[in-house]
């Protein structure tokens, strides 16, 4: 196949819209399976997790996980949508060795929220809002892997092996209607909708939200239109996006090919997409030559699902402050300007700063902590913030340390590039590494007299009062005590010492 | 000694049991002699469980030895169990090669409460594949004969269970019912059988035909033993999200209370749809008779009319392939059962596979199934299938207002012989056409056998019907009846069953 | 007949059935196709009678029991060990169950 033909960026928002549509796959954090009572954690020994019915063994039947319906309203009720007071799951038909009934239940054409929206806000402040057509639970598939070929991939595989302990874990499916009118912003837009979303349900709760192991997936549907026009494109859907990052990356690849395509005078095809993280290019699926039958009808071993009034307000009033609702709170509480406000929510350090000043740190050091030095080393590493592995309570730890002058802050970031380390939790650094700050004024004041000796000029001056003479011994003591020593008890015993 | 054993109802032997009169153990050994000398003739059985069933009898001995209440009223009585509910102890096939040899790692409820109630389960019965069928001659393991004549097929698709009973192998068993899998065959093998209210005996286990409409329920030879057995399986399951959570109608109390033979004060509705032209001549003269021993028992005859039943047939053969399509879809030699390593990909085997492990009955509806849940038909093929059964459901509310159970001929024929029907799809189905609608409605009913057909000698059965969770009624009116046609005839119905002959 | 009634009768063609038993996953042989074709152009002749029903207002029913809210606590319930999850695969490697290629694309 050959390489697609990319217009440049610009040109593309020059001369098309595009139109953007959003589904997102959220793996609900419940004890339980959507429709048996088996572990959703991630990570264990494969096929573990079974049991007859996450496993589609003959005669087997689903019962509702409560819990998941629960949050799925609460979803719905945090996306201002309409709860449906009635609705089936119905069977979506379609084999698949992943997929262990060869249908996967899921809700139709009845999906429990309906018509909501969610406001974003971009990185320079404006906010748009995005609508949300539905949100619906269903069930995940199990995990295939691949076993010969060159790449671990599907193609050229000599056969695969099957695991399904990630089969039947709860899924809420979350789609947008179409976004128009975002013009050269939609890959932003993009990014910053996935990531609201994210911080919404995370602050419910529900689930993990971690797009790197795949509790929250995402596929990004695109057409574009002539600008103008009105004529709505022909729309890919790419699967696979798989970080904040790609999810923007994935909008501002498939326009331009969208738009090599629509310049060369050809038609888009509407297929699915497979978003490549390495070479941040979408690669052709399946092509979808009709719409595929699934043979949708009601799962005849499911009974409706009818929330009443009472229990729609009942979990609406166990939603917690909502991120933008925080937000607010926080400004005020840190008394943050708004530019300030944006870098923390930019960084995605809001919730790990809060995290680090519910541990008892001040917010101005556990905000600096995060936004500059760990972001940096998070940026060093390739990974996400969260993602490093050091806690907000062992953060702020190292920052109670400084306030007590244990630590300074040169020492401080050291304790933390430990932490960082896999070394273990502060304190442990700091013995294992030696770290603590010199603070027996005994050696201290062994080392100042030494210094003092060493530069008898200097000591003279200090002596004859000129205080800001002895940043010269502060210097040499400091290297003498390879920087353990607390800078401002060695200048205050300089100044004794002197008689100053 | 072994012969009486297995000529005993479920009660009797119960009783013989308990009072240490005999053992579990020699109840179950009399049994599966019973089996060793006429099974190779009738082939009720698709698997024997000899250490099974007498390691569990010898567990109610022990228990009973020891001065323990025996642990239901039937423990220690052995049972004959579908080929349908999973066992941990002995394959379930469902009478597929699909599924040939495989051994479930769960217990069914049904059989949990079987193991739990003491009752000794002998074996698995023959069944036309995945339950679909009305002669057993779709079973991949080849036919039942009814006892009756052996030429004969038993009913279907619980032919075995069926037969099992007629052939004096098990004073009980278990059947399911979809469209009429437990009252037919009983109909057809002058044995007992009941299709209790859906959701009244949990489905987890069952390995499902049609999710809707199949329900599991008791057989026996007599409606007192039919009653003792709902009460061990019947009950809220939680397991299975369309159990219903009320307590199991006291059937046994209702089937003694029939047994006295005073049915004054009760209304029973004849079905005009189900009654008159397309019956067999003795079939529509026990009917006739029956409805005349149950005024005689004091009940005040009616009839009813329900005019959707005509329709019945029509939306269960769009319904059930809907639904079995979809269920039988998990049979893809990937996780168990069979594989047929023939193609290079995992869907060429899957196809392979299904091609070679299921029968031309399961296939046909599986396509059928395909077909009426396709997205350009789906409305005037399974949408208005589903309406159907609205408006056949209204008819049993409308004729349970005027009645408190309904009557028909339970099957259109007695027993035809084996070959007669097996490539005319249509013809096999309209056996069931008085059985339908009750799975259709989610109701109950049950068979009672009303006699021979004077042209050839062979059973006939009256089914009753009752309303959503009514069975105590059905099981009144069943016992009355069954007492008064066993003291016209001097002795019990399965006294005049036939020596199994070859 | 209601007008949006298929047509009964003749309906069916072989080259349904062989899509149909695509769908379905059924290698399906040239003389089934043929046996199928006419037994389900028989069965359709008579299921469509559905259709003669004059059902437009009234509400479908999918499930016979009338039960609406059954649920589960989010309790876990003891699982299969890998051994009995495995116990009827065909084939099974590493703990899980071994399949042939898939050629389809992932979900």
């Amino acid at each position: 196949m050959t390489a697609p033909t990319l217009v440049d960026f610009d040109d593309v928002v020059d001369r098309y819209d595009p139109v953007l549509g959003l589904e997102v796959h959220v793996e609900l954090s419940t004890n339980t399976k959507m429709f048996c009572g088996c572990p959703t954690a991630f990570g264990a020994e494969p096929n573990t997790q079974v049991c007859p019915t996450c496993l589609g063994l003959p005669g087997a039947l689903p019962v509702v996980n409560r819990t998941a319906v629960e949050s799925a309203i609460r979803i719905g009720l945090a996306l201002n949508c309409d709860i449906a007071p009635w609705g089936r799951f119905a069977r979506k038909n379609y084999f698949y060795p992943d997929m262990p009934k060869n249908f996967q239940t899921s809700q139709y054409d009845e999906p429990i929220a309906v018509n909501g929206h969610l406001d974003v806000t971009l990185e320079d402040g404006t906010v748009v809002r995005v609508e949300i057509e539905r949100a619906h639970m269903e069930e995940d598939t199990g995990k295939s892997l691949h076993v010969g070929g060159a790449t671990g991939r599907i193609h050229g595989a000599e056969y695969s092996l099957l695991d399904y302990n990630r089969a039947g874990v709860p899924l809420i499916e979350i789609v947008t209607k179409m976004i128009p009118d975002t013009g050269g912003r939609a890959p932003e837009v993009a990014r910053a909708y996935v990531t609201a979303l994210r911080d919404l349900i995370r602050s419910l709760g529900v689930s993990d939200v971690r797009m790197d192991q795949g509790s929250m997936r995402c596929d990004v549907n695109l057409s574009l239109s002539p600008k103008g026009s009105g004529i709505l494109g022909t729309r890919s859907e790419t699967k696979n996006v798989n970080s904040l990052r790609s999810v923007e990356r994935a909008v501002r690849y498939e326009m331009s090919r969208h738009a090599g395509v629509l310049d060369a005078g050809e038609k888009v095809v509407q297929e699915t997409r497979h978003f490549q993280e390495d070479t941040a290019t979408t690669r052709s699926g399946r092509i979808k030559e009709t719409s595929e039958d699934y043979r949708y009808f009601p799962e005849p071993d499911l009974v409706p699902i009818a929330p009443s009034a009472e229990w729609v307000e009942e979990l609406r009033g166990t939603l917690p402050e909502l991120p933008w609702e925080r937000r607010a709170r926080i400004q005020q509480e840190w008394n943050l300007s708004d530019a300030e406000l944006r870098d923390l929510v930019n960084a995605d350090a809001l919730d790990l700063v809060a995290a680090t000043v519910d541990a008892g740190a001040p917010s101005g050091d556990a905000r600096s902590w995060w936004v500059s030095y760990l972001s940096q080393q998070a940026n060093t590493r390739g990974v996400t913030l969260d993602a490093l592995p050091i806690t907000p309570a062992q953060l702020a730890r190292v920052i109670e340390l400084v306030t007590t002058g244990e630590l300074n802050n040169k020492l401080a970031r050291q304790v933390v590039d430990g932490v960082l380390e896999g070394e273990g939790e502060p304190d442990e650094v700091v013995a294992k590494r030696g770290l603590a700050v010199v603070s027996d004024d005994g050696a201290l004041i062994a080392a100042v007299d030494e210094a003092l000796a060493a530069q008898p000029d200097v000591a003279e001056k200090i002596r004859g009062g000129k205080v800001a003479a002895a940043g010269a011994i502060v210097g040499a003591v400091m290297k003498a005590t390879k920087g353990q020593a607390d800078a401002k008890r060695v200048r205050e015993l300089i100044i004794e010492r002197c008689g100053a | 000694m072994s012969d009486d054993l297995t000529r005993l109802s479920a009660a009797e032997l119960a009783g013989k049991i308990h009072s240490r009169e005999v053992s579990a153990v020699e109840a179950a050994q009399a049994h599966l002699d019973r089996i060793t000398a006429v099974d190779g003739d009738v082939h009720a059985f698709l698997h024997v469980g000899t250490e099974a069933a007498l390691a569990s009898a010898t567990l109610v001995d022990e228990s009973l030895d020891a001065g323990t209440a025996p642990a239901s009223a039937l423990a220690g009585v052995p049972l004959a169990l579908k080929d349908v509910l999973t066992t941990t102890d002995m394959p379930t096939t469902v009478g597929s090669r699909i599924l040939e040899g495989w051994r479930p790692p769960y217990d069914a409820t049904v059989t949990s409460k079987l193991r739990a109630a003491g009752i000794t389960i002998l074996g698995k019965t023959n069944m036309d594949e995945f339950a679909m069928g009305s002669s057993t001659e779709y079973s991949a393991y080849g036919p039942t004969r009814n006892p009756w004549d052996l030429g004969r097929i038993p009913g279907g698709s619980g032919g075995g269970s069926a037969a099992a009973l007629a052939a004096f192998e098990a004073p009980l068993a278990i059947g399911t019912d979809t469209g009429g899998s437990i009252r037919q065959p009983a109909a057809m093998t002058g044995t007992v059988g009941v299709k209790p209210t859906y959701g009244g005996v949990s489905r987890y286990g069952l390995v499902a035909c049609a999710s809707s409409l199949d329900q599991a329920g008791p057989c026996a030879r007599t409606v007192l033993d039919a009653a003792l057995l709902h009460e061990v399986i019947g009950g809220h399951d939680p397991m299975d999200s369309t159990s219903i959570d009320a307590p199991v109608p006291a059937v046994v109390e209702a089937a003694r209370l029939g047994a006295k033979g005073d049915l004054s004060g009760v209304r029973v509705g004849v079905v005009r749809e189900l009654t008159g032209e397309g019956y067999q001549a003795g079939v529509g003269e026990n009917f006739d008779a029956a409805l005349r021993e149950l005024e005689k028992l004091g009940a005040e005859v009616v009839e009813v009319s329900a005019p959707h039943f005509q329709y019945g047939l029509a939306a269960y053969y769009l319904i059930l392939p809907s639904e079995v399509s979809s269920n039988l879809a998990r049979f893809d030699a990937m996780r168990y059962g069979l594989r047929i390593d023939k193609g290079a990909s995992a869907e060429e085997v899957m196809a392979a596979t299904r091609e070679a492990g299921f029968g031309p009955e399961v296939k046909r509806r599986i396509i059928l199934g395909t077909y009426a849940l396709s997205s350009g038909y789906y409305d005037a093929y399974y949408g208005q299938a589903q309406k159907v059964r609205t408006l056949i459901s209204r008819d049993f509310a409308a004729a349970f207002e005027q009645a408190d159970v309904l009557v028909s001929p339970t099957a259109p024929t007695t027993a035809f012989p084996i070959g007669d029907k097996v490539d005319d799809p249509l013809a096999m189905y309209l056996n069931d056409l008085a059985t339908i609608p009750t799975n259709l409605a989610g109701t109950a009913a049950m068979s009672v056998p009303s006699g021979v057909a004077a042209e050839d000698g062979l059973p006939t059965g009256l089914q009753i019907m009752a309303p959503a969770l009514g069975e105590a009624v059905m099981y009144r009116v069943g016992a009355a009846y069954e007492a008064a046609r066993d003291a016209a005839d001097g002795s019990p119905f399965a006294a005049r069953t036939p020596e199994v002959k070859a | 007949m209601s007008p949006e009634s298929p047509s009964s009768g003749g309906a069916i063609t072989r080259d349904e059935v062989a899509h149909l038993a695509r769908l379905a996953r059924l290698a399906v042989t040239d003389d089934e196709l043929g046996v199928f074709a006419g037994q389900l152009d028989v069965i359709l002749g008579a299921v469509a009678r559905v259709g003669e029903v004059a059902a437009d207002d009234i509400p479908p029913t999918s499930h016979s029991v009338p039960l609406e809210n059954v649920f589960r606590p989010d309790e876990l319930r003891p699982s299969l060990t890998q051994e009995q999850a495995l116990s009827g695969a065909p084939a099974a490697e590493d703990g899980r169950f071994r399949v042939p290629q898939i050629l389809g694309e992932e979900q």
